[in-house]
């Protein structure tokens, strides 16, 4: 019973941790496969955290946090397509120029507007963060075996953003294949020239592509600063946006692999902060730092193992110029 | 790129200083990761240097390093223009203290934290273990499961003191407690990370733990909020942050990084300052247990009484409370 409420748990958290990077691993996938290399997850989901934690702060309301968060992310990735898709730029260098602005920015307006050495105050009035949602009976539930401490720790309990990333899972892959939208992006990511002949604009398809990165990054990074935290620290994203990258290749750019890639990342590293002094059978306490690596240790051994090739989109990377 | 970041970085550094001209008495302070705002150590570090600037009129130079390239070139800066004695808050900046501390001679230099061995530093450290080992009675007194966590930030010595003493206490009141620990990480990020703080709080949470202590600088602030979301109990660290979750936080270890940077500019100031090391403990009342109104409640007269027969016992020597050394 107690290895079996330890699983639970364990699952529980993997959720928990596996949204910001799955939100962010489906809005890098709208941008790749339209042909647009995402390496700004990272600055648009910090940005958009910071935005969030500030306006929750000074409203005392987590949805406008959610909706400045939103728009910072979509304001941030229409930057990125101003200079890599109109201007035709080097989408890595705009992208790591925005990471860093970013990173460099928010503690700074932070820092400027709350005087909290690049914090914002700690939210912790009702209504300024995205709480867990009990779901009907869930306390009553716990206590019946099995199937009720599944229903209690894993489906109830989780913030309302988790529930939408879930949820955003089948809707990608029904717009990515099902929509003529999704046809669309998938042919542009991979012929351009072709979409342009139809008659179809690249240029509208990629930004209609890259906005869509910036709703989900923003609500990833409201995620981190009004559900999982409680306001926002100085590069609290911690390298999330590029885990998520490495997911969305992973996963081979498709929803369902994914989702995958990312509840395995986050089932790692839930398990890392389990197994810390805790004795296991036969090997007994394992050192820390092991336990520390083993996430790292096993995407390692998993990419070099078992994904097979990894295809990129073939137009991923190169803007795209009508006159040749 | 990072040759360029570093360029951007030192531009900063010289920017920064070069603002603030020389004069005669001129005390500054270098913050560790986690920053002056970390409502923990390093605050604690702020708090001591605002008290001296209040009671003598005299302003002090700060830097808050954001990577670790920073830290020696703030601490030169500082030096080549004119400081009179440099405070470096935190371990991670020993090393860096050692060479800037040959480079300029006629600077004094106090490291918080860290021993270095010269004749212009002098080296302040505290008997953590004996503040943590009170905080680990408190712990065990007022758990229910009889199953109290520690979350610690960065895996170093300093953290393994905390952790040792914090056990030794919780065991000296109930020897049956079971005593969860953690680690946030094996980099200073560890200090950083309140979201993986909230992460390991709610994962002893589902192991039967409802009293939490963390020695982790900001990732810390998740721990508390975690306690505080579930309604379990939290333990300051290094400030008193009791304030922060009132009836959620049962006390904090303080520790006064604040006392010791405002004596160090202080004796500085006047010409008493020492070289040499410092340590500070329960006796020298440089580490202790707090207890005010935001925790009032949740301490029980009893266990009050307890504690504070411990501390007497600790002072005079009565109780000893394991140092961690490092194998």
């Amino acid at each position: 019973m107690e290895t079996y409420t330890l699983i639970v748990l364990t699952l529980a958290a993997t959720l928990r941790v596996a949204t910001p990077l799955l939100l962010a691993a489906l809005a890098g996938m709208f941008s790749e496969r339209s042909g647009v290399i995402d390496l700004g997850l990272e600055g648009k989901m910090l940005g958009a955290a910071f935005a969030a934690a500030a306006v929750s702060a000074v409203t005392g309301s987590a949805w406008l946090g959610l909706a400045a968060g939103v728009a910072t992310a979509l304001t941030l990735a229409l930057l990125l397509g101003y200079a890599c898709i109109t201007h035709r730029g080097n989408q890595v260098v705009a992208a790591m120029a925005v990471n860093i602005m970013v990173a460099g920015l928010g503690p700074t307006l932070a820092l400027a507007w709350f005087g909290l050495g690049g914090q914002t105050p700690q939210l912790d009035g009702a209504g300024q963060r995205f709480r867990e949602l009990v779901w009907p009976w869930a306390q009553q539930a716990r206590d019946v075996a099995l199937p009720g401490l599944l229903y209690a720790e894993l489906l109830s309990g989780h913030s309302l953003i988790v529930y939408f990333a879930a949820g955003l899972v089948p809707a990608s892959a029904w717009v990515l294949y099902r929509t003529r939208f999704g046809l669309r992006l998938r042919a542009v990511g991979e012929n351009p020239l072709a979409v342009d002949t139809a008659g179809i604009s690249v240029n509208g398809l990629r930004y209609q592509a890259v906005l869509i990165s910036g709703l989900l990054c923003g609500v990833a990074g409201t995620y981190l600063s009004t559900a999982a935290s409680a306001g926002f620290v100085r590069d609290m994203t911690a390298g999330k946006g590029y885990l998520a990258l490495a997911a969305l290749i992973f996963g081979k750019w498709k929803p369902w692999p994914t989702l995958g890639a990312c509840l395995l990342f986050a089932f790692t590293d839930a398990l890392a902060t389990r197994l810390q002094g805790v004795a296991l059978p036969l090997v007994g306490v394992i050192p820390v730092q092991f336990i520390l690596a083993l996430p790292y240790a096993l995407t390692v051994l998993l990419l070099a193992g078992f994904v097979g090739k990894a295809v990129a989109p073939r137009a991923i990377g190169t803007p795209y110029a009508k006159e040749k | 790129m990072i040759s360029l970041y570093r360029f951007a970085t030192s531009l900063f550094v010289l920017g920064v200083v070069s603002v603030v001209h020389a004069g005669n008495f001129l005390p500054a302070i270098v913050y560790d990761f986690g920053g002056k705002f970390d409502r923990s150590f390093n605050q604690s570090a702020s708090e001591g240097a605002e008290r001296f600037k209040k009671e003598t009129g005299v302003a002090f130079r700060e830097f808050e390093i954001t990577n670790a390239a920073q830290r020696e070139q703030a601490m030169a800066q500082l030096a080549k223009r004119g400081a009179t004695v440099i405070v470096a808050v935190g371990f991670t900046q020993a090393s860096a203290v050692e060479r800037v501390a040959k480079q300029f001679p006629a600077v004094k230099f106090v490291i918080i934290d860290a021993v270095v061995d010269l004749p212009n530093v002098e080296s302040v450290n505290f008997r953590e273990q004996e503040s943590s080992f009170l905080c680990g009675m408190a712990a065990a007194l007022a758990s229910k499961t009889g199953k109290v966590g520690f979350v610690g930030g960065m895996d170093i010595p300093l953290i393994r003191k905390f952790a040792l003493g914090y056990s030794e206490g919780a065991h000296y009141v109930n020897p049956s407690v079971e005593v969860v620990e953690n680690m946030t990480g094996t980099t200073p990020t560890a200090w950083g990370d309140p979201t993986r703080g909230a992460e390991l709080a709610k994962s002893q949470f589902g192991r039967g733990v409802d009293v939490v202590f963390h020695a982790a600088g900001a990732t810390g602030l998740g721990v508390m909020q975690a306690a505080a979301d579930a309604g379990l109990l939290s333990i300051g660290c290094d400030s008193n942050q009791d304030y922060l979750h009132p009836g959620s936080v049962l006390t904090s270890a303080v520790k006064r990084v604040d006392v010791a940077v405002y004596k160090a500019f202080m004796g500085a100031k006047d010409g008493t300052w020492k070289p040499g090391k410092l340590v500070l403990g329960l006796a020298e009342e440089g580490v202790d247990f707090s207890l005010d109104q935001h925790n009032r409640a949740l301490i029980t007269p009893a266990s009050e009484a307890r504690l504070r027969q411990a501390k007497a016992d600790i002072i005079s020597g009565r109780l000893k409370v394991s140092e961690y050394k490092a194998q």
